[in-house]
């Protein structure tokens, strides 16, 4: 260790800077340090004396890789959309064709009512002006039409 | 100035008289680079692989920093030493590396890091009973689960402390903070991995 001790009194062995910094620094803590500096050397010996794996990710393989998925996901992405835009196009000419004939349909309706209108207008006026000699025969049909 | 610097030593042992070649300087570099590799490989690994807690990562960029101190070794100047020097670009390939992983998540990510129970496997027993053993493991644990909620900061400076000894100068340099600032990081870890011992995290 190239740490300083403090051992003027000799009764507690701490590192002199971490007593300055930190008043709370004791033994205890001073221990479970020096436990954690001798795991991440033991575990550091272990890993650098274990036998080496053939380096499969090569950094330019992990490019290909990249760039590759980088395509799929643009490829992707671009047909998506192209097929969100046509499904929008054909859902919008849909609906004008259903609004088209929604529209023609209430416009014929109007002609239908239109033109019954005019007709009953056209019965009415032709029934009143009977000349009057007609009239006990139009009371006749009357009567009939009554029954 | 890597030749300069070779071709001065060669003079000073006295056993070239001849100037010396571009070729023999470079070969000295190289066997000089070569034992630098070679003394401080495992210190640099250990500091990646704490920091990481992936045997893979820890290998590709302990690599990546003894390739790029290569690259620039005719440039190392000798102003720090050379394990503060590799500790430094150690630090820098380790902060980029967490940088490109939050924009890259197909990247190799947090899936190859080993849990805590497996970090703190490694403890030597020493003279401890089971039981003793059993507990040290346990507060071990307690201390990497702590690392976890650390900043990037606090992290290395506390690892560099109490993994690898480093005196709060040698911190500063290696980190390229100064010493008060390191103390500060220091004082917030050791805070904060107390809180987790104590249940309180």
């Amino acid at each position: 260790m190239s740490w300083k001790w403090n051992t003027a009194k000799g009764a507690r062995l701490m590192p002199q800077i971490e007593t300055q910094i930190d008043p709370e620094f004791d033994q205890e803590f001073e221990q479970v340090l020096r436990d954690f500096r001798a795991n991440a050397h033991a575990w550091s010996e272990a890993a650098h004396s274990r036998p080496r794996r053939p380096v499969v990710r090569s950094r330019g393989l992990r490019l290909a890789v990249a760039w590759a998925l980088g395509c799929v996901l643009a490829a992707g992405g671009f047909s998506g959309a192209m097929y969100e835009h046509h499904r929008r196009e054909a859902m919008a000419a849909l609906q004008a064709l259903r609004a088209r004939e929604a529209q023609q349909q209430k416009q014929a309706a109007q002609e239908r009512a239109a033109d019954e209108d005019l007709l009953a207008a056209v019965d009415s006026d032709i029934s009143r002006e009977v000349p009057a000699a007609m009239e006990p025969l139009a009371n006749l049909m009357d009567e009939d039409t009554g029954q | 100035m890597r030749d300069k610097r070779a071709s001065t030593r060669v003079m000073a042992a006295g056993t070239a008289v001849k100037p010396m070649t571009a070729e023999s300087a470079e070969e000295m570099a190289a066997r000089e680079f070569a034992r630098v590799v070679e003394s401080h490989r495992p210190q640099i690994f250990r500091f990646l692989l704490a920091s990481t807690r992936d045997l893979d990562l820890a290998e590709t960029l302990t690599q990546e920093c003894f390739l790029k101190a290569h690259r620039n070794w005719g440039r190392f100047r000798g102003e720090s030493s050379a394990m503060t020097w590799l500790m430094r670009i150690a630090i820098n390939l380790q902060k980029d590396h967490w940088r490109n992983r939050r924009m890259q998540f197909w990247r190799h990510t947090r899936a190859n890091a080993v849990d805590l129970d497996e970090a703190s496997e490694w403890l030597p027993s020493g003279e401890r009973t089971a039981e003793q053993q059993m507990l040290a493991r346990e507060r071990v644990q307690q201390v990497w689960k702590a690392m976890e909620g650390l900043s990037e900061r606090q992290r290395t400076v506390f690892l560099l402390r109490y993994i690898e000894d480093q005196e709060l100068s040698e911190i500063a340099g290696s980190t390229g903070l100064s010493e008060g600032t390191v103390k500060a990081h220091l004082s917030r870890a050791l805070g904060k991995v107390r809180a987790e011992l104590r249940g309180k995290p």
